[in-house]
């Protein structure tokens, strides 16, 4: 019996260590980086301790009364039942408080709104699920998903331990870069559903709505690599379209800059290349496998099964199997209506032309023909 | 019609219940409807319930275990719909309509043959719901809030999700319609507006949020129909519509809806607290007149619940500021409740504990509440788990925890058995305890950073929610206890007097336990 | 309350779960043909069978406890606030879509053209576009399209709905005077009215559909056009017949001068779509 209690004590001890061990992740919502974060984090603690003073107040009357005017302690109760002073006294006070509240919420509020005079623009766009940042006037255009170790570890029955895989969910193959104490502004919008663009540490998340662009902006204080995630509920995947958000010196960050653009001008005299001179099938088979997982499993799955009902098989579909401009078609310009978006507006010619070379020669189908990108550059 | 055309027919008023099921099918009488209003929502409590276990199973641990992340949002989304139309709402109207006829000393609800249709709606509406997981693409995931783009992308069973919401709409309405009539019509003489209980103001109010804003409802699933179907442009922005457009209907009855579920907890505390304080309501005509402005107030606060939409600043100024008002009509509820209990003769029977238990934890929810108003902080908290444990506090601890008092509360009357008083104490002190480990924790969560309707999390989230899980667990065996105890109240049990509680004042104790099967064939004398 | 004036409370409603089983069928009919399943349409047409079976038992019922004088004032009067409370959640329903109407115009459409908050949404996605109503978007969902005019047809269509409201009031006069042949006539007159407007109405979808080539698929402006008017016409299709109900009680001599609640409900309705159409033509047709 008392061994059962030294386990007991001991195992409430161990759980009692380990959340004090990970006190550090947070009770309470970051300060954040930012200037605006800071205020909004001030603000936060302004409400919850007038709440929390109130809450002393309302809840100590309350059990006062509940202890001391109980019948078993002989209490009679008495018959009052009105008083127009306590109605005007707790009508006029909460009502001054929540003045007092409104004051600086209303001033950080009118601060946050101003993105005026940035010094540079992102058009940051969500997909099913993804996003896509544009540096507006950079020539830098990319997208950032899901980085593989979570990805793998994620899927249902992986038997991966999530605490092995470095940052868990908050990982991505592609960070946002941008500039230390520059005002950046972000264009957000969506492609396809709505998406909301939330990074914890610079103090809002704001809507990304197919269709419309709402402005928001961040002056980071601090390099750093911070972590969030889409907000609001976009599909399937919604919980794995994380955003990591690395802030440089200025000096990195013209580096990085720089070495993108290369990279952009590299990929695009390769995809001239191949438009001119025409890849090999094996070769597109090879590159839409990488595209197809960077692009398609989500949906699609892996082994092309797809999810009965909901998202269609590769595996024996009969519009992969039969002519291949129906499928063109449909991997250029999607399914109104469905998650299946128009892909002409996210992948390149090379790209287009090799995922659709994979699935019609893998995944199960053996169709054993291929579709060089010039054609469909010239579908465009 | 002045003058009363002869009376030839034969006085109904003696029959008796007809016997076996068709009796339940075809009955015109309030309590048999109320009794099968609260049996439904019971059962939808458990269904509902049930999915929230599949919920915080999935979320006992990072990783994915158990299910699909596309059946996750099935989950969260069903979840949502059945607790809310299925669950608290039929809950509350069956409440109404057990006592809001005793009440105010009338025969039975004004309109009883449209009374049995409202209820008789719901579980076809239901079945039609449910029957969308069995359907190719299962059932709706875009979340309950059903915002397009994404709900447009359901798979079969999208159009009857629509047309069942159609249908809890219908029967809303009609019920709504019932309870104003009833209300306006049926009161005895000499019951005045202002002599009527609270639980029947707080119902008539109620039923005027229904009216307004089922409507409102059915327009925006209306649209959502065409736009997938006919190729309508409502929201749309190709076509000159908004996604957004969606959002402001849908919030227009949505925010309105949250007081529906709220307004008759506030009655049937404000009736249940007097009795075991032994002291009258404190505040009477103030109480009537915070619950009117509380609604008037919920038609023009919509939009705080789509602060991060990117509305021009005017607007999320307007609406921070009156959602914030909403703050003062509320807290003057609670301080009434406390007034009322302040220098009482209080005992804790079961409905006094859950009523005390409402006041706490809603006002916990109240605070969380008026944090999410402030909309610089909501662009924080908004579409984290601090939503989540707020709009718990107030829908679990709140509604449903003024449901279980009522429950105790009238269950003696309504049976005619006193339920088994220990086991209801057991069940309170289970719930609280759980409810508390449930919720509270997700408040962190949300601060610290954890999106809602995610099926899987990072780990530095892993321990609140395990904690959440275990106490979802437990809060879901408990409330299997509370079926339980009803049933076993139903059976038999220690027989109760006609009033039942030693402080209890109103007419429905006037009657017998349990009362004649028609109320007030004779108008009661009201002092 | 004497036992003979008791408030009546009838029993053994059978009609209500047939109403149920109706619109289930009908719904689940409906909902299973926008899937394109087969036989789907059976099942609606089936349900609404059932519905208007329903409907003619659940008033026969009723009809036949009034002309019994089952009914005393009290019933009367839950009757009377059951309908106006009905008509107002039919307002409300109506509030929906011209609520959608009025974002529309005043912000979406603005915006999108860039206006106010819109500049970047104008800049980097529909550039070019620009904020005139009618619209089909920044898309030009549809094709080209033209507007309807207000002049012709929703013209003559207001004239004829106005019309109507008064020949109903007119035969209101009559029932409360005991005139019955000025009953029947203005009765016979505004059903005969109601439904030239809506074989009117249907005349100018099909030239919006044939020569206009205005659809539901025509962006907002088809949307919001086809959507509300659609609905009124749907009310004022469900208003004639409830009309034309009234005539043939009317016929049969079931109403007094103290005793006719049902024929007021029909009325009240019919000034209920009269006065939608009003907001329609001012709002969908005018501006």
């Amino acid at each position: 019996m008392n061994k059962l209690k030294q386990l007991f004590a001991g195992g409430a001890l161990l759980t009692f260590m380990s959340s004090v061990a990970h006190a550090e992740y947070g009770l309470n919502m970051p300060v954040g980086v930012t200037e605006t974060s800071r205020q909004v984090y001030d603000l936060h603690m302004l409400i919850l301790w007038v709440c929390v003073a109130i809450g002393v107040v309302v809840f100590g009357a309350m059990i006062w009364s509940m202890i001391f005017h109980r019948k078993s302690k002989g209490a009679v109760a008495s018959q009052f039942h009105e008083s127009m002073t306590a109605e005007v006294v707790w009508t006029v006070v909460p009502f001054i408080i929540l003045i007092v509240m409104a004051i600086p919420a209303t001033k950080v509020l009118i601060d946050m709104h101003d993105a005026s005079e940035a010094d540079m623009s992102i058009k940051v766009t969500g997909y099913q699920w993804k996003w896509r940042y544009e540096y507006i006037g950079e020539d830098v255009d990319f997208f950032s998903s899901l980085d593989a170790a979570s990805n793998e570890a994620r899927q249902v029955g992986s038997k991966i331990d999530p605490s092995t895989v470095d940052n868990y969910l908050l990982n991505v193959d592609r960070p946002l870069v941008i500039p230390v104490g520059k005002k950046v502004r972000f264009l957000l919008t969506a492609s396809d559903v709505i998406h909301a663009w939330w990074v914890p540490d610079f103090g809002w998340k704001k809507d990304a709505i197919p269709g419309f662009i709402n402005e928001a902006w961040v002056k980071v204080d601090e390099p750093g690599v911070y972590r969030g995630q889409c907000a609001e509920l976009c599909g399937r995947d919604h919980g794995f379209m994380p955003i990591v958000v690395e802030v440089k010196s200025e000096a990195d960050y013209a580096i990085w800059l720089a070495a993108q653009k290369g990279e952009e001008v590299v990929a695009k005299m390769e995809a001239e290349v191949a438009l001119v001179e025409g890849l090999t099938a094996d070769d597109l088979i090879q590159k839409g496998e990488e595209v197809y997982r960077a692009n398609c499993v989500a949906c699609h799955q892996m082994k092309g099964e797809g999810i009965a009902g909901v998202f269609p098989a590769i595996s024996g579909s009969a519009l992969v199997n039969g002519p291949m401009d129906a499928q063109i078609d449909m991997v250029m310009n999607g399914k109104v209506g469905t998650a299946m978006v128009a892909f002409k507006n996210q992948l390149n010619d090379v790209e287009l032309a090799a995922v659709i070379t994979y699935q019609r020669n893998s995944l199960g189908n053996s169709v054993g023909d291929s579709v060089q990108p010039s054609a469909i550059a010239a579908l465009r | 019609m002045t003058t009363v055309t002869a009376d030839t027919h034969d006085d109904h008023h003696d029959h008796g219940p007809a016997k076996g099921f068709m009796r339940w099918v075809t009955t015109t009488n309030h309590k048999d409807i109320g009794t099968l209003y609260l049996i439904f929502s019971l059962v939808m409590f458990m269904v509902g319930g049930a999915m929230a276990m599949v919920i915080r199973l999935e979320l006992f641990q990072p990783g994915l275990q158990f299910v699909d992340p596309g059946f996750f949002n099935q989950m969260t989304t069903v979840h949502a719909l059945v607790m809310i139309f299925g669950a608290v709402m039929p809950a509350f109207v069956g409440l109404a309509n057990w006592m809001l006829p005793i009440m105010v000393g009338g025969p039975d609800m004004a309109l009883p043959r449209m009374n049995n249709w409202s209820f008789w709606i719901l579980p076809f509406a239901f079945a039609m719901l449910l029957s969308t997981f069995f359907m190719d693409g299962g059932a709706a995931a875009g979340g309950w809030t059903l915002y397009p783009p994404l709900v447009l992308q359901g798979g079969n069973g999208f159009p009857y999700m629509i047309f069942a919401i159609h249908m809890m709409g219908i029967s809303s309405v009609m019920g709504a319609i019932n309870v104003i009539v009833t209300i306006l019509n049926m009161r005895a003489p000499g019951m005045t507006l202002m002599k009527m209980p609270l639980f029947v103001w707080t119902w008539f109010i109620t039923a005027y949020l229904l009216i307004a804003v089922m409507p409102v409802l059915a327009g925006a699933v209306t649209m959502l129909l065409t736009d997938r179907f006919y190729d309508t442009s409502f929201f749309s922005a190709a076509g000159g519509g908004d996604p957004v457009l969606f959002q402001h209907i849908f919030w227009f009855f949505g925010h309105p809806e949250v007081y529906i579920l709220i307004l008759p907890a506030f009655g049937v505390v404000s009736s249940i607290i007097p009795t075991f304080a032994r002291k009258p309501l404190f505040g009477y005509s103030s109480m009537v007149y915070a619950t009117a402005s509380i609604a008037f107030l919920s038609f023009i606060v919509w939009a705080h619940h789509m602060f991060t939409v990117g509305m021009p600043i005017e607007g999320e100024l307007f609406f921070m500021y009156a959602t914030m008002l909403i703050a003062v009509p509320t807290g003057v509820k609670v301080f009434n409740w406390i007034s009322t209990m302040w220098k009482g003769s209080m005992t804790f029977e079961t409905p006094m504990l859950f009523s005390i238990g409402f006041v706490i934890m809603f006002t916990i929810g109240g605070f969380s509440g008026l944090m999410l108003a402030i909309a610089p902080a909501d662009f924080q908290y908004h579409d984290t788990y601090f939503v989540v444990a707020h709009f718990h506090y107030v829908l679990v601890t709140g509604a449903i925890y003024s449901i279980m008092a009522a429950a105790y509360y009238w269950l003696p009357k309504w049976t005619g058995n006193m339920y088994n008083e220990k086991m209801g104490q057991w069940h309170f002190w289970l719930s609280t305890v759980s409810v508390n480990v449930l919720f509270f924790p997700q408040h962190f969560l949300g601060l610290a950073g954890m999106p809602r309707r995610i099926p899987d999390y990072s780990v530095q989230f892993a321990e609140f929610n395990m904690w959440s899980s275990i106490g979802g667990f437990a809060f879901g065996l408990s409330q299997v206890f509370f079926c339980y105890i009803v049933y076993k109240t139903i059976k038999g049990g220690e027989k109760a007097t006609d009033q039942v509680w030693e402080g209890a004042e109103g007419l429905e104790w006037t009657l017998s336990s349990p009362p004649p099967y028609h109320s007030f064939t004779t108008a009661p004398e009201i002092k | 309350m004497s036992s003979e004036n008791a408030y009546y409370v009838p029993h053994d409603a059978k009609w209500p779960i047939v109403g149920s089983i109706g619109l289930t069928l009908f719904l689940g009919g409906f909902a299973g043909q926008l899937n394109g399943t087969s036989m789907a349409a059976n099942v609606m047409i089936i349900g609404f069978l059932v519905l208007v079976y329903m409907m003619f038992g659940w008033f026969g019922d009723v009809i036949n406890e009034s002309e019994s004088g089952t009914y005393k004032k009290l019933e009367d009067v839950s009757f009377r606030m059951g309908m106006i409370w009905f008509i107002f959640s039919e307002v409300m329903f109506f509030a929906a879509f011209f609520g959608a109407l009025y974002y529309i115009r005043v912000f979406s459409v603005p915006w999108l053209a860039g206006e106010g908050s819109g500049a970047t949404t104008n800049e980097f996605i529909w550039s070019g576009f620009e904020a005139v109503w009618p619209t089909n978007g920044p898309a030009a969902v549809g094709g080209e399209y033209e507007k309807m005019g207000a002049w012709g047809l929703p013209a003559i269509n207001t004239f004829i709905l106005l019309t109507s409201g008064a020949t109903v009031t007119w035969a209101h006069w009559g029932l409360v005077a005991n005139k019955r042949k000025q009953l029947i006539m203005g009765l016979a007159a505004t059903v005969l009215l109601g439904f030239i407007f809506v074989g009117l109405q249907a005349l100018e979808y099909s030239h919006g559909y044939n020569e206009l080539n205005l659809t539901m698929g025509s962006g907002i402006y088809g949307s919001t056009f086809y959507m509300l008017t659609g609905f009124h016409g749907f009310h004022v299709t469900v208003g004639a017949i409830m009309l034309l109900v009234m005539l043939v009680r009317s016929i049969k001599g079931h109403f007094t001068p103290e005793n006719h609640f049902a024929f007021e409900a029909a009325a009240w309705y019919w000034h209920f779509v009269d006065v939608v159409w009003l907001g329609l033509f001012i709002f969908v047709y005018w501006l």
